[in-house]
């Protein structure tokens, strides 16, 4: 058996308008557990655990969660990134839409061991059906009294707030998301302060992603050096895994760390339709490397994926078979974050149109061989300048392309002479 | 303290802890290019040019928001950085208007400068300017939005300085836009025109309304008798505008210049402000003793005027009705200057030398016509504007002989001089109340609680019959703003508030040379308080001149002259 369900063992089983239902199932129990415990030795918990952030960078949950304990403030607050705009991700709505009160849950085990006093839930503007049911599962769980004064007697008060953006990208990262909810448009803000420190309204805040919070449930059941047992020596736990592409089953996998890229295109996604050849598949969603079939062999784990210089640890597989061009990836992706750039700091503002004519140029077979090195400069310009994740990374495919894929390159160029 | 230890481009050094990579370099002579940092500006570290190498960070930093931390080994000028900056530079010229040679800022132009520094001869990328209409329907400011590189600065100034938002950015991406918040253009309806945003522009893309071509005209219109006004605070920065240090007078040397670039005669604005001190000291007296509106506030700053006048209708009261000396000046050249002369005011054009874009609002106000349909004051310059005209004369400006103002108006005392600097106006009224009520010279004339940068000011004066009387001084709007809600919520202890809109008052205000920055201020005030202590008259009401034209022309301050030539009213705008 490939998959390893902790995260999505209620998925399907559970019904998500429910909560009696999901406390049937054991749920809150890890969290009635948590209230009983020592708030240091939760975190102490998660730091056996090894748990890593899910939202893609995969900092060390332990360290952010002790960061933000030590605040001391009036207001702490907490989100829960769940605007996940990355292109080919799919899997925190899979979580909120399937079971969201183990979302709920996970962020009440946090909340309570960093003393936080309120979280939003910032849910991606186009996720209606994850907002409906978020915002359903809070109510009752404000109903039930596991959010609000003095919850379960335990004379710690906590609030929480579902909030919805406006579809714009950039809003997933986490100071453009602090200042959407604060009512300004979704711009990053400069490091440091970060956000721990100065965050929300000023205040110390603390960012998770959706199925980081998933995981605080698993870890005060089976306690910190269980989880550390699963997956590999770097990533512990399981990893949910959004595949997508040319593969005959897209969908949501969770997995062991330590799986590789192929089992969970052939074993899970069952292959690609009428066996064509696989010719490269993009991790990570849109802003990850573009990665030929002969690496599929590669291990899915943090340190492997941060080979690349890039955010790809969200999970995402994206296939693309035989029959696709790399230019037309390249040209959706690099046109889709010009669009989606802020237009704050100048290599993502005017770097976007400029990838985007260069591409173009190859695309049509009109490039020069100074046109490969105007792309090749650009590209890693803006990835080693930008202000925030997205310029940094919206050149990977560019970057990555120009290492695996560089005859297909050199092919398009327009040599004089050339007939 | 502890200090701490790094290494820069494989050199050592030890530099205090706090500074940030950007201050530690510049410490040891290390220059790091910068474009969107502006001293005493947020930072922002939008513009990316400023990114230096890290030893062990995989990314480019940016030299002015990471601060220095032990051990750091910090290359500044590696080809990897120099390859970034170059690259970036070349992005911004892709949208930007590279008409160098044909710009108000050619050869004094930020971006000019940096791409000059990195040696670029060649753009990598495709020109994609998409064009924009330009910005010039107020009598101030122009915007040129083909030239914006979105450093913010004008942002930021707004905003923090100023505590207005006129400015903000509309859209995203490459569509990003610097735009007035509340329509298409700049006006006087939301905008106080104090052009600090012009000031801060590392390009051409805000700038004051040129305006030189019209006074080269009059120039050289034989049948025009064209005199000049030099206001107190252009002549502690003019030099600055040919490359001299901040903190010198240059007094003798703008007169020079203004004769040889052909004005018939050369004036004081300090001679009105002198004037002002009378007529807004005695209405202020005329206030206290007969149930006027108190706190009693300076207008003589016309972009705190316009703030009052859009943001604060119900209030105008406060402000005192006497008109700036720039347009007591205006007047007094085109009724009893013309009668002196024997000339019609219609043949009289006179310029002012102003440190500042509101003026040139202020002087097409139209309450401002001594004389139906002819304004008091034809043209505005700003110190800029001024350095432009001289240039273009070909004059050496700092090397020039020093030359003496004309006469009737140019006999002028300290009290004048300090109009410039923020408190000044408060000092030199004090000044002279102080003598007009209690009968006696005064001991110190030095007011120094009403001097400097902080930004709210107060002092205390003992007047007769009226015991101790509390006065405050504040510059920039944000400031302006809080003293002005302290009267507005009844708590205000103050019979007389001087307000400045730019930081540091004239002194730093929005049409002086280029790289103004609070350091430079505070040298600009410390020359200012230096022309003061050099005067021979220090005080307003021993001006003889000023006496002379009391006796020849005006009778008496607040007489019906006064009223008719030296006091205005204001109006709520919107």
């Amino acid at each position: 058996m490939l998959e390893k369900k902790l995260l999505t063992k209620r998925v399907g089983i559970v019904n998500p308008l429910s909560i009696d239902d999901y406390i049937k199932q054991d749920g809150y129990k890890q969290f009635k557990k948590a209230l009983k415990m020592e708030r240091i030795s939760i975190i102490e918990e998660v730091e056996k655990s090894k748990l890593r952030g899910r939202a893609g960078a995969g900092f060390p949950a332990a360290i952010k969660m002790m960061a933000f304990a030590k605040e001391e403030a009036e207001h702490k607050y907490m989100i829960c990134n769940a605007d996940e705009g990355e292109p080919g991700n799919f899997k925190d709505r899979y979580l909120m839409e399937n079971d969201p009160h183990s979302v709920l849950e996970g962020m009440l085990i946090t909340a309570y061991a960093t003393r936080a006093t309120k979280a939003y839930i910032y849910i991606r503007g186009e996720y209606n059906k994850a907002l409906s049911i978020m915002k359903w599962a809070v109510d009752e769980a404000k109903e039930k009294g596991f959010i609000g004064k003095n919850i379960l007697g335990s004379d710690y008060d906590f609030d929480m707030e579902v909030r919805s953006g406006a579809g714009a990208y950039v809003v997933g990262e986490e100071f453009a998301l602090i200042e959407s909810i604060e009512g300004k448009s979704g711009r990053t803000r400069v490091k440091p302060p970060f956000p721990t420190e100065k965050g929300l309204f000023g205040y110390p805040t603390l960012i998770n992603n959706v199925e980081t919070f998933c995981n605080y449930p698993v870890i005060i059941e089976i306690g910190g050096k269980a989880f550390a047992k699963i997956g590999t020596a770097s990533s512990t736990g399981t990893k949910l895994i959004s595949l997508s592409g040319n593969v005959n089953q897209k969908g949501v996998y969770e997995i062991p760390f330590g799986v590789t890229i192929r089992e969970v295109i052939e074993t899970l996604g069952k292959g690609v339709p009428e066996n064509r050849k696989i010719k490269m598949i993009q991790l990570g969603g849109a802003c990850g490397p573009i990665i030929p079939e002969y690496m599929l062999d590669m291990k899915i784990d943090f340190d492997r994926f941060e080979d690349f210089e890039s955010k790809t640890g969200a999970g995402a597989i994206i296939v693309m078979d035989e029959r696709v061009d790399v230019f037309e990836v390249l040209h959706r992706i690099v046109n889709f974050f010009g669009h989606e750039s802020c237009g704050r700091c100048t290599p993502c503002r005017e770097g976007h149109p400029q990838l985007e004519i260069l591409v173009k140029r190859f695309l049509n077979h009109e490039a020069t061989s100074k046109d490969l090195l105007s792309l090749e400069s650009l590209a890693r310009v803006m990835h080693q300048t930008s202000l925030c994740g997205l310029g940094q990374s919206s050149p990977i495919s560019i970057i990555s392309t120009l290492g695996y894929f560089r005859d297909e390159y050199h092919d398009r160029i327009e040599f004089v002479g050339k007939v | 303290m502890n200090m701490i230890n790094i290494k820069i481009n494989n050199n050592d050094y030890q530099v205090k802890p706090g500074l940030t990579i950007l201050e530690a370099a510049q410490e040891h002579g290390i220059k790091i290019p910068t474009l969107c940092h502006y001293p005493d500006l947020k930072i922002n570290s939008d513009c990316r040019i400023c990114s230096i190498e890290v030893k062990g960070k995989k990314n480019l930093l940016t030299a002015c928001s990471t601060p220095v931390v032990e051990g750091m080994e910090i290359k500044t000028h590696s080809t990897k950085v120099l390859n970034a900056r170059k690259t970036i530079t070349e992005l911004i010229l892709t949208n930007h208007e590279t008409n160098c040679t044909q710009c108000a800022r050619n050869m004094n132009c930020e971006l000019q400068s940096l791409s000059n520094q990195l040696g670029i001869d060649e753009n990598r990328f495709e020109y994609r300017l998409v064009s924009q209409p330009k910005d010039t329907f107020n009598p101030s400011i122009t915007r040129n939005p083909d030239l914006c590189i979105k450093c913010g600065r004008c942002i930021d100034v707004c905003k923090d300085v100023q505590d207005l938002t006129v400015l903000e950015n509309f859209g995203r991406s490459h569509e990003v836009l610097v735009v007035p918040k509340y329509g298409k253009y700049l006006s006087d309806e939301d905008c106080t025109l104090c052009g600090q945003c012009s000031s801060v522009c590392p390009v051409a893309a805000i700038t004051e309304n040129d305006e030189t071509e019209k006074v080269w005209t009059a120039l050289n219109d034989e049948s025009k008798h064209v005199i000049v006004q030099v206001a107190p605070s252009v002549r502690v920065s003019m030099g600055e505008e040919f490359g001299a240090e901040a903190g010198q007078a240059w007094t003798g040397q703008i007169v020079t210049a203004l004769r040889y670039l052909g004005f018939d005669q050369v004036f004081d604005t300090d001679f009105t402000a002198d004037l002002t001190i009378l007529e807004e000291g005695n209405e202020l007296l005329h206030r206290v003793h007969n149930g006027g509106t108190l706190p009693m506030m300076t207008s003589c700053c016309p972009g705190w005027v316009n703030f009052m006048e859009i943001e604060y209708p119900e209030m105008l009261d406060h402000l005192s009705t006497s008109k700036s000396p720039q347009q007591m000046f205006g007047a007094i050249a085109k009724t009893y200057y013309a009668q002196l002369k024997g000339l019609d005011p219609k043949d009289i054009y006179v310029v002012s030398v102003m440190p500042c874009t509101a003026k040139k609002y202020e002087a097409k106000r139209e309450e401002m016509q001594s004389n139906e349909g002819i304004f008091d004051v034809d043209v505005v310059l700003t110190a800029r504007e001024l350095g432009k005209m001289v240039r273009q004369m070909g004059i050496d400006f700092l090397t020039l002989e020093e030359q003496e103002f004309d006469n009737p108006f140019g006999i002028t005392t300290g009290a004048a001089a300090i109009f410039g600097a923020t408190g000044g106006v408060m000092e030199a009224a004090l000044r002279t109340v102080y003598e007009v009520v209690n009968e006696k010279p005064l001991e110190d004339l030095n007011f120094k609680s009403v001097r400097g940068m902080e930004g709210i000011k107060e002092a205390e004066v003992e007047l007769k019959g009226l015991g101790k009387v509390k006065v405050a001084v504040a510059h920039t709007l944000k400031n302006a703003r809080k003293v002005v809600e302290q009267m507005k919520a009844g708590e205000s202890p103050y019979a007389f508030i001087e307000i400045m809109a730019c930081p540091g008052g004239c002194i730093g205000g929005g049409g002086q040379p280029y790289n103004t920055t609070n350091a430079k201020r505070e040298k600009r005030i410390e020359a200012t308080y230096n022309v003061d202590e050099a005067m021979i008259l220090r005080k307003s009401h021993e001006n003889p001149y000023v006496h002379k034209l009391y006796e020849d022309f005006l009778v008496k301050p607040l007489g019906e002259k006064s009223h008719q030539y030296l006091h205005t009213h204001y109006k709520a705008r919107n």
